[in-house]
């Protein structure tokens, strides 16, 4: 077996063209990831401004519709900026890697999907400064409120087509990729987790990115042709939009879980240095969820006011989430279970998400149920709900397939002192700046306000501090990665002791081809 | 109950968050329920609180057991088992039936809650960027409920010391009597609100062109507060919901005065007014109404909110300003006061923008021409 195809040197261009030309899913991986990173910071620093005006009652800093300007790109751009992208990054890297192929199946389009994105961030960012400043309707666009916005609306529109353009290419590519080009002996049902919840993921992204483009583009149609899809006046129904926009929604919600769920059980298995537990029923799981996230959108309108049927259906549906989800959490604390555990970086990000995404999964509970959420829909308790599923769910998954393959993408050890040092103050001040904020929910305190009612104003003062604490924890993860880049102690090309898919056979950092003559798998 | 979730949930930074609870009177739960409807809230949240710590118990136990005993550095070996159809069976069944002993109370409630028939009295209620219009359409009066703190308190900056009720208090609250049966009909007129009164466990989204209804029993006398629950603009900060809920006998007199105050209302629309006191009434109206997008001195906030201060719209023939007054402006936040405004209150807002600041038109605008401008 020739794991490793090396003319001794590399064929591409140098300096910046190499990246703009490269059809390499390596480079192209880097190039999602790091452009994710930058995103992180933008919609990060957004948050910092969000949580500073929220230091205490009153206005301080800025004006209402700056406020709800900080919140709606805060959302949009972390979802489709930074998450997104960033579990992207890891598909370009790790699945052409993980089915022992040489790389995707349409490396021309991966270049294509990958060089949209900075289009979509360029309309996105550069709509602060348009008169008007950017979008203030919410990142779910609303209308008639994302009606009355002004030309940041339509960039805002524009670039969700050309993200969900990109999204549709990339996942297209990854179907592709998995279908025809794993290695020989590699069936459907050893390819590992990571691979599988991406093909999942990519079917997701297909079937809902157009339902998005079609909702956005009557939004646009109704701004300024009349057309009126979501004006009553005009015959329309503005909570149509609702139900279209959430039935992209929901799934989307998974699209930015399951990723991760497919990073953790790869990296849980390595450090207990044990098989993952119920390998089959982590893929049917994963299935499962995927198809239940079709039919549970409008749990995220119970207040409209849908007939009584619909709301029942909606929560009995949306319950049922939870034994998927449920078995998936039984599986990776079963793996852990009469392990030989270690607590690397990756592992420690890792059992944060286990543990944390299930309280979210808990409130994801709570939430179902029609009557609490009629209490609860639109507080806080619900910000603080996505928050431990995309944060320290999404979000800390990233961080710890981030940890767990550097050593194979750059050759070097990352600092793991430094690691741990971002992993605990991440932990603490995630916790401090979104614990609170669930109580904040139940007191009764609406979200997307600048300014509040005086009983909420210790909570509040809690969560910034948190929020500022786990914002600036964020730059140390800027600082531990270029260290890795620069330098290091020379990673093995096993790295993890534990570690057994097809990206351990390969030296590291990995070179620029692999597996030109595929790996056989018995 | 839920200071003991964290307690037994807790890592030490929750248990430090505790102790602070402790000290204080924070609150971490839902607000003290005045209606059954709200009551059966609580308990369900409770239930499922309780349900959801049971669960936590056992699988953070296990997990925080494995991580503390099957570990590398006290010499554990790795087992290598990989699947057990039985225990796997078993956890995706008990999940099931705990679900569905949920789904039975909670559909028992749902049911409760969405029964608006027979109700004792209705009224509508209209939301309006950024005030809530309370119509009692039976007793032939309505009025807008607009925030009532002080603007120096909330303003950029501002300084002012903060009112008890800071941003939960409204001129004209929504009063109703105590122990009937309240059917509300929501609607909005220009973006999507929704109304909330936590201490009712009532919301519901207010949506323009269509009506929805929800209902409400208060069983105490008091005044509950609530806000605006959907992302509405500008100032979806600031319109909040105060329900004052009455004995009958002080409702009934609340609603007899009500009533003779619309009725002065309308009897003045034919009087002519001089330009001085329509000013002194349009400034009023200006500060509740209009402020808050074009600014208390009339310079706006370009570009969204334009300004009023030397406009070419507001110096030139009044009929054009009428117009925008009355009618809004499509695709902009301007909404269509005709419909808010009495005619005096639109003569005199109109004739105060066109004497203030640097304006001087010397016009004063009298209601009949507005009563004219509505056919």
């Amino acid at each position: 077996m020739e794991a490793v195809h090396d003319h001794g040197h590399e064929h591409h261009p140098s300096g910046i063209m190499r990246w703009v030309t490269t059809t390499n899913h390596k480079d192209i991986g880097t190039l999602y990831l790091f452009f994710s990173l930058i995103m992180f910071f933008f919609a990060g620093s957004l948050a910092m401004g969000i949580r500073a005006e929220l230091f205490q009652p009153g206005l301080q800093f800025m004006q209402p519709n700056t406020f709800n300007q900080l919140t709606t790109m805060h959302g949009l751009i972390m979802v489709f900026g930074a998450i997104m992208p960033a579990f992207v990054g890891f598909a370009n890297w790790q699945v052409p890697l993980m089915i022992g192929a040489p790389d995707m199946a349409l490396p021309r389009l991966n270049n294509w999907s990958f060089w949209l994105l900075p289009m979509a961030a360029i309309l996105l960012v550069g709509s602060f400064f348009v008169p008007g400043g950017a979008a203030a309707g919410g990142w779910t666009m609303y209308p008639p409120l994302f009606i009355q916005g002004g030309l940041s609306g339509d960039m805002t529109i524009f670039a969700v087509h050309i993200l969900g353009i990109s999204s549709i290419l990339g996942s297209i590519n990854i179907i592709t990729t998995i279908m025809n080009m794993r290695a020989p002996g590699m069936t459907y049902m050893k390819m590992p987790l990571f691979v599988w919840t991406w093909f999942i993921t990519a079917f997701l992204l297909v079937a809902v990115m157009p339902v998005l483009a079609g909702a956005v583009t009557m939004l646009l149609t109704d701004r300024h042709f009349d057309t009126h899809f979501f004006n009553a006046a005009g015959g329309g129904d503005p909570v149509m939009f609702q139900h279209i926009f959430w039935f992209f929604g929901h799934p989307e919600v998974y699209i930015m879980i399951l990723p991760a769920f497919g990073i953790v059980s790869s990296i849980i298995p390595t450090f207990a240095r044990k098989p993952l537990f119920g390998y089959a029923s982590m893929v049917y799981a994963t299935a499962s969820i995927a198809i239940l996230s079709f039919i549970v959108w409008a749990h995220h309108m119970y207040s409209v006011g849908m007939p009584t049927a619909a709301q029942l259906y909606f929560m009995y549906a949306t319950m049922l989430i939870a034994v998927p989800t449920g078995v998936k959490v039984f599986n990776w604390i079963a793996t852990m279970w009469e392990g030989s555990m270690t607590f690397e970086t990756p592992m420690l990000f890792a059992i944060a998400f286990v543990a944390l995404f299930t309280i979210g999964g808990f409130t994801g509970i709570v939430l179902a149920v029609v009557p609490v959420d009629i209490q609860l829909q639109d507080t806080y308790y619900v910000v603080a709900h996505f928050h431990y599923v995309l944060v320290s769910g999404s979000l800390f998954a990233i961080f710890a397939g981030a940890y767990y393959w550097l050593p194979k993408w750059t050759g070097h050890m990352y600092n793991e002192t430094l690691g741990k040092w971002h992993f605990w103050l991440s932990m603490i001040g995630f916790n401090i700046l979104f614990f609170p904020q669930h109580f904040l929910g139940l007191a009764g305190m609406p979200r997307r306000i600048p300014d509040y009612a005086l009983q909420f104003a210790d909570f509040n003062m809690i969560s910034s501090i948190g929020g500022f604490m786990f914002g600036a924890t964020q730059l140390l993860f800027v600082i531990v990665v270029i260290k890795c880049v620069r330098g290091g102690t020379k990673a093995t090309a096993q790295v993890w002791e534990g570690a057994d898919t097809l990206e351990w056979t390969i030296p590291s950092p990995a070179p620029y081809h692999t597996f030109a003559t595929p790996p056989v798998i018995k | 109950m839920m200071s003991n979730l964290i307690k037994k949930i807790g890592g030490g930074l929750a248990l430090a968050m505790y102790s602070m609870l402790a000290q204080a009177e924070y609150a971490i739960n839902f607000p003290k329920p005045v209606t059954v409807i709200a009551g059966q809230i609580y308990d369900l949240h409770m239930i499922t609180m309780w349900i959801i710590v049971g669960i936590a118990v056992v699988v953070y136990g296990a997990m925080f057991y494995s991580i503390l005993k099957h570990r590398k550095s006290v010499g554990h070996k790795a087992a290598n088992f990989h699947h057990n159809t039985m225990i796997e069976i078993v956890w995706t069944t008990i999940p099931l039936l705990i679900l569905i002993g949920m789904a039975y109370p909670a559909t028992k409630s749902v049911l409760a809650m969405r029964d608006s028939s027979n109700p004792d009295m209705t009224v509508k209620i209209t939301g309006y960027q950024w005030k809530w219009e309370y119509d009692y359409q039976q007793e032939g009066f309505k009025f807008m409920s607009v925030l009532s703190t002080p603007r120096d308190q909330f303003e950029l900056k501002g300084t002012a010391a903060k009112n008890e009720n800071y941003l939960l208090e409204v001129d004209n609250p929504m009063v109703v009597p105590v122990g009937k049966k309240v059917r509300i009909l929501l609607t909005a007129n220009d973006v999507i609100h929704a109304w909330w009164v936590p201490t009712f466990g009532i919301k519901q989204d207010a949506i323009p062109g269509f009506i929805k209804d929800s209902w409400f029993k208060a069983d105490k006398a008091g005044t509950y507060r609530g806000q605006c629950a959907e992302l509405c603009g500008k100032d979806h900060g600031y319109m909040p919901i105060v329900v004052e809920v009455k004995e009958q006998a002080d409702y009934d007199k609340w609603v007899a005065e009500q009533k003779s105050k619309s009725a002065a209302a309308t009897q003045d629309t034919n009087k002519v007014y001089e330009l001085a006191e329509l000013k002194s009434i349009g400034e009023k109206v200006y500060a509740t109404n209009c402020a808050g997008c074009h600014q208390a001195k009339g310079e706006g906030m370009a570009p969204v909110f334009p300004a009023l201060d030397g406009s070419k719209m507001v110096k030139g023939p009044k009929q054009a300003q009428i117009d925008i007054v009355m009618n809004g402006k499509a695709g902009t936040a301007m909404s269509a006061f005709g419909k808010q405004l009495s005619d005096t209150d639109v003569a005199a807002v109109i004739t105060y923008t066109r004497n203030a600041w640097g304006n001087h038109t010397g016009e004063a605008i009298q209601p009949s021409e507005i009563k004219a401008s509505r056919k």
